[in-house]
């Protein structure tokens, strides 16, 4: 059993080199997610702001109109299409860098979701806070900053943490635009050693390893902004 | 389920028992009258010689024109018809399962599939893990680029963008070039790596002759390059150690091969492009 163990893991590790598809497999899912992981940062926030503003003061119609749309085709349409659609249509004949198409898609898809997360986190907010910012003498956005936001990043947290984690699963299917990430590191070496078993625990056990440490400092996170509560 | 499985251990063996009938007239004294009768009317093709449940499982990737591919509803190709020439030869129904290429040796190993003919070539590696009959055919892997393009010969491909179908021959050949600088781009297709040859995103595509004769043919503005990259022989894939299936169709293959059966398949789809 353990003979056979060993047979495996060397057909599919060590035999070529193989590991190395694991290991730059990772590097480039890392990469991937964590660009995508600020570009959705960004954009969810924008959105976010447009959206609780339009809501709060009425301002901003047009833009918010348009925040509408980009989270209903966004959240309406499954991610493979969108990578899809961006490598092979929107950069139609064009040479371009696919890591770059990867963080595209999965920042714009990701800030979808942030928007709808950091939108619930100042909504959550009594309309007191604003008020009593507002009647302190600070004008609109410095109660945003100042007020509502730190409050709101603090409830928001773990909601975030979770779709990070999402995130960091769903470029798996970056493989289809051929980026060798570490979904399809482990099928490059299946394809190979046509062994399942090896290659698909390897990334299996890589992902959640990923996913359990950043578990950890987005608890710790929490924690330490949950020290000023009481 | 249960049942179902018996029944199909019990077609196995009386499968088993007509082969060792059949292989060799001088036995077949020995053996019991009604099994002989059996297996001479398997012998001659007939159908109605096997039981319902007497079915050869094909795993294949019928994304692979023409070898395999879907027409209308219905899983045809060179491949597909040389199985069923087969299985007719060896009075079994034949099962066409569609599975990603990736994953029709770990099928056979796990006994979900009989055989599987995916215009695999023979290689060490799936020596390793699979038998493999007699070839059928030759293919050779090509060199697909756009009409304008500088690469003239295999040489050419270092240092350059090649697009490949992950798991296929074109991918394990292609990849060696990784060494002198190329970048391989596998893609789960063989047209979405000729795609993105079109959109200009890689430079070449490496893939089996055939399915790139369909490209060129169906595509505008590329071509296949005179000189291919390597060339090789197809064959049918078999669970390790059944040899008894393996000379089984073996034997099929040879027959059909001397009947000229097997050219006029190759051909009727070849031809046809």
């Amino acid at each position: 059993m353990s003979e056979k163990f060993r047979a495996d893991f060397y057909q599919n590790f060590i035999e070529d080199d193989r590991w190395k598809y694991i290991v730059n497999g990772l590097g480039n899912t890392i990469k991937i997610t964590l660009f995508a992981v600020l570009l959705g940062i960004a954009l969810g926030f924008l959105v976010a702001i447009i959206r609780s503003t339009f809501e709060k003061t009425g301002k901003l119609k047009l833009l918010n109109l348009l925040c509408r749309v980009y989270l209903t085709v966004i959240r309406g349409t499954p991610v493979l299409i969108q990578l899809l659609l961006i490598y092979f249509v929107v950069f139609g004949s064009v040479r371009i860098d696919k890591s770059l198409v990867a963080i595209l898609a999965f920042g714009i898809n990701s800030g979808a979701y942030v928007a709808e997360i950091f939108r619930s986190g100042i909504m959550s907010i009594d309309n007191g806070q604003l008020e009593a910012g507002r009647s302190l003498g600070f004008n609109y956005s410095q109660t945003m900053i100042y007020i509502i936001m730190p409050q709101a990043f603090k409830n928001v947290l773990p909601a975030l943490g979770n779709e990070f984690i999402v995130l960091l699963k769903e470029t798996s299917v970056a493989g289809y635009i051929a980026i060798q990430d570490l979904t399809k590191g482990a099928d490059i070496i299946r394809s190979r050693t046509y062994s399942a078993f090896m290659p698909l625990m390897a990334a299996a056990v890589i992902y959640l390893v990923m996913v359990m440490i950043f578990t950890y400092f987005v608890q710790r996170l929490e924690r330490r902004l949950r020290s000023s509560d009481h | 389920m249960k049942k179902q499985v018996i029944a199909l251990l019990m077609a196995a063996v009386m499968v088993g028992s007509m082969a060792a009938c059949g292989s060799d007239g001088a036995e077949t004294t020995t053996a019991a009258a009604d099994t002989a009768t059996t297996a001479a009317e398997a012998e001659e093709g007939k159908e109605e010689a096997a039981a319902g449940d007497n079915v050869l499982v094909m795993a294949t990737n019928a994304e692979f024109p023409p070898y395999e591919y879907h027409d209308g509803g219905d899983i045809v190709g060179i491949d597909v018809e040389v199985a069923e020439a087969i299985a007719k030869k060896l009075g079994m129904t034949l099962e066409i399962e569609d599975i990603a290429f990736d994953s029709i040796i770990p099928e056979l190993e796990s006994g979900k599939a009989d055989i599987g003919v995916a215009g695999m070539t023979v290689d060490e590696d799936r020596l390793k893990n699979v038998d493999f009959t007699e070839p059928y055919t030759t293919a050779s892997q090509v060199i697909i680029v756009k009409e304008d393009s500088d690469i003239a010969g295999p040489d050419d491909l270092k240092g350059k963008y090649i697009g490949v179908q992950l798991g296929t021959t074109g991918d394990i050949y292609a990849s060696d070039y990784e060494a002198d600088g190329s970048t391989i781009e596998r893609y789960n297709n063989g047209f979405e790596a000729v795609q993105a040859m079109q959109q200009g995103k890689i430079d070449a595509v490496v893939i089996d002759n055939e399915p790139a004769k369909v490209f060129v043919s169906q595509n505008e503005g590329i071509k296949i390059l005179d000189e291919a990259l390597t060339v090789e022989e197809y064959a049918i894939a078999i669970k390790k150690g059944n040899t008894e299936l393996l000379d089984k169709i073996n034997k099929a293959l040879a027959e059909l091969k001397e009947s000229g059966e097997l050219q006029a398949i190759i051909d009727k789809y070849i031809s046809a492009e």
